[in-house]
């Protein structure tokens, strides 16, 4: 191991470090977090789910929106798949249909950065038990 | 680099290991890499996540999931429907003891919601054996703050402004006994990290020095920059493998970076840290007992002054402050005096850990801040009473607190409000009895550990404990007297006047509050020979009541020393002066006809 010979070295490994603990971080904050749920039950996997889901976690990452990116089970749009679900703080939660890679570029640029609505939005048709 | 989207945290604190979590590790990593997602999922150990009740613990990050009673062989199912699937395992989801509901992730479960962690704070976030992670919070940066931008006085300032009173049980402020220990002269001075937690059912210390050893480092380094010292050390109890194991890497590992030794981050300060074993005396826990053992000599108190902050190990100036202190402090320096002083009481700042234990639905270490109420610790964080039974009184303060009961439950907890109510904040033992207990066997068990533990060398501590618990043997057998209760009182109060040190000056505290809260139990004891709770064996008989009795015999030929008598199908009788009390008739009674009397 290096040194560490000043309070300089020591931020450097702080930054090194802190990107793998971010997900840890943000963890113990969801409700403040813009959180996006994948579908990753077999027919999610099966459309392509967890290349979106890489896809979401590293360009997130790339353009430091803090999120988290987790995932789930079937949503129940086994038609529409890969899903996902995007909760942005204070706002209801959007289903996207058909998320490809170049989908998912969108939903980031103009959903979770400008707020702007884009195609292929799944209308809620259940109540969770937290609205209740 | 892959980034990790999953993170499985396994709880790796003493109480889960015990319940096979380094198995069930090793089968998550495997089962991980045997699906190829070692890239993709981080699975780790951390430290203690508070909720030993229901060990051992499993959390998954990012969506918080939170499972207990996790067995080795439930891994695979973890991994193929949590990890793969994204479907959480119900059945080893936590189930709210109120409403039988499966909770799915640990920010909706009370014994979390109404918790403070500083001194926790990377207790089960961090993986306790590599230094990095804990640089990433914030590591090692309140070190490099007061190395290079303040002065030691400027240091003991804000340790003085940030209100931190010591957590090891007399609450003595933290800054001041920096500055005492700065104004003494020598050529040598020591830090000294008390980790020699001994109060029964406490594991306060022990959960930290397992599950963020760092801390402590560096906070003892903060202290040897503020008082002039250059050697620091850990007297930590030999019963602790598993947190002296830790503490060991982490010295090794804050050497090899530099962060311990010479010239730390390019200063001129250097600092080192040695370990020293207790072998587990309660009495090494009182500061100059604890220096006496570290020098080799044996374990027992001399009168102070002078005291250690004067003269101290090997004769030289020993500033001596509790892990939990310790853990504190680096948080304190980073995010300000004010911040820390705005949590807790009026003379009560931050927070105190606790180990909960006893009749508890939910046995853990929690950490809350200063004022809480002894309500919602017992009633929310703890979940209530097993099995629905009734709270009787809650245990503080260990062998030298005292009961706190029903009419306290809604005082809030701090040093001064808890020393006023006949008990002490103590190091953080927090054990909660409930109807069955009796209170003059309480008061009887940790008597009986007090006078284990006394070193010997007063006598009012060797020879008047020994006294106390004789009556109180009397007392439960059904032979006390009033004049033993009368006697009992004053006996206690010249154990407490007369002792050398804080063990005597202590032990009669639970005689003291058990009188005081429960006199009508002692009265019971001595005037009905009665013990209401029915645990003083002496005081109850076994009787079968012939109404019930079908005469099957079962109790007959269970007993062990044949005490019942009775023909078949006729009502059996029990010989009250052979019976031994064992309890076995009425555990093998079918039809509920043996009962105490």
């Amino acid at each position: 191991m290096t040194k560490i010979k000043s309070l300089n070295d020591l931020r450097v490994i702080k930054a090194e470090v802190e990107a793998k603990m971010n997900l840890r971080e943000r963890s113990d904050a969801p409700e403040k977090m813009i959180q996006v749920k994948v579908a990753m039950a077999t027919c999610g996997i099966a459309s392509g789910a967890k290349a979106v889901m890489d896809y979401m976690i590293s360009e997130l990452d790339k353009r430091h929106i803090p999120a988290i990116v987790s995932q789930t089970g079937c949503m129940g749009y086994c038609f529409a798949e890969p899903t996902i679900e995007v909760t942005i703080p204070g706002k209801d939660s959007i289903v996207f249909g058909y998320v490809t890679e170049k989908k998912a570029d969108q939903i980031i640029e103009k959903y979770i950065l400008n707020g702007e609505l884009i195609e292929g939005i799944i209308p809620v048709n259940y109540e969770s038990i937290d609205s209740k | 680099m892959a980034t990790f989207k999953m993170h499985l945290l396994v709880c790796g604190g003493t109480g889960c290991r015990a319940s096979e979590s380094e198995t069930l590790f090793h089968n998550l990593r495997t089962g991980i890499i045997q699906k190829g997602l070692e890239n993709e999922v981080q699975v780790l150990t951390t430290g203690c996540f508070g909720f030993c009740e229901k060990g051992p613990i499993v959390k998954v990050l990012p969506d918080n999931t939170f499972y207990t009673m996790v067995k080795p062989e439930d891994a695979a199912e973890i991994i193929e429907e949590h990890i793969i699937k994204g479907r959480k395992v119900q059945r080893l989801l936590y189930v709210n003891p109120l409403t039988s509901e499966r909770v799915e992730d640990s920010k909706h479960m009370g014994f979390y919601r109404k918790q403070l962690r500083i001194a926790l704070r990377n207790c089960g976030f961090i993986d306790p054996e590599n230094i990095n992670e804990y640089i990433a919070r914030d590591g090692y940066s309140a070190l490099g703050k007061c190395l290079t931008e303040m002065t030691p006085e400027q240091v003991i300032e804000l340790m003085k402004k940030s209100g931190l009173r010591g957590r090891g049980g007399g609450g003595f402020p933290t800054g001041l006994k920096w500055e005492i220990t700065r104004a003494s002269k020598a050529d040598q001075k020591y830090v000294v990290c008390n980790a020699d937690e001994g109060d029964p059912g406490a594991f306060m210390d022990r959960s930290i020095l397992e599950g963020d050893p760092h801390s402590v480092i560096e906070a003892m380094a903060i202290c040897g920059y503020c008082i002039g010292a250059t050697k620091g050390l850990v007297y930590i109890r030999a019963e602790y493998p598993l947190a002296i194991e830790r503490l060991k890497i982490a010295i090794n590992q804050a050497r090899e970076y530099g962060l311990l030794g010479d010239d730390i981050l390019g200063t001129s300060f250097s600092f080192d840290i040695e370990l020293r074993y207790g072998a587990g005396a309660f009495v090494c826990g009182e500061e100059t007992a604890l220096i006496h053992s570290m020098e080799g000599h044996r374990g027992e108190p001399t009168v102070k002054p002078p005291f250690p902050s004067v003269s101290g190990y090997n004769g030289k100036p020993t500033n001596v402050n509790n892990v939990e202190t310790f853990a504190n402090i680096p948080v304190i320096i980073n995010r300000g005096a004010e911040w820390f002083a705005s949590i807790g009481t009026e003379k009560s700042k931050g927070t105190k850990v606790f180990a909960l234990a006893g009749k508890i639905n939910n046995v853990g270490l929690i950490e809350v801040p200063m004022g809480i109420t002894l309500r919602e610790v017992i009633f929310e964080i703890g979940g209530g009473i097993k099995d629905g039974k009734k709270f009787k009184a809650v245990q503080t303060g260990g062998p030298s607190g005292g009961c706190l009961t029903e009419k306290h439950l809604d005082t809030p907890i701090d040093y001064d409000n808890l020393i006023a109510a006949g008990s002490m904040m103590g190091s953080g033992g927090m054990i909660v009895l409930d109807e069955d207990d009796c209170m003059v066997s309480v008061a009887k068990f940790y008597l009986d550990f007090t006078v284990e533990e006394s070193c010997g060398k007063c006598a009012p501590c060797r020879i008047g404990n020994k006294r106390l618990i004789e009556i109180l043997e009397k007392i439960c057998k059904g032979e006390g007297t009033m004049e033993h209760i009368a006697l009992l009182k004053n006996l206690s109060n010249v154990v407490k006047d007369t002792s050398l040190c804080g063990l005597g000056q202590t032990s009669p505290n639970p005689v003291l509050s058990t009188l005081d809260n429960f006199y009508d139990e002692y009265m019971a004891h001595v005037n009905e020979k009665k013990c209401p709770s029915g645990q003083c064996k002496a005081l109850l008989q076994y009787w079968i009541d012939p109404e019930n009795c079908v005469g099957c015999t079962a109790c007959a030929r269970n007993c062990p020393v044949n005490a019942i008598a009775g023909e078949r199908k006729g009502v059996h009788i029990i010989d009250q002066a052979t019976c031994i009390k064992c309890g076995a008739c009425m555990e093998k009674c079918k039809f509920n006809a043996v009962f105490i009397k």
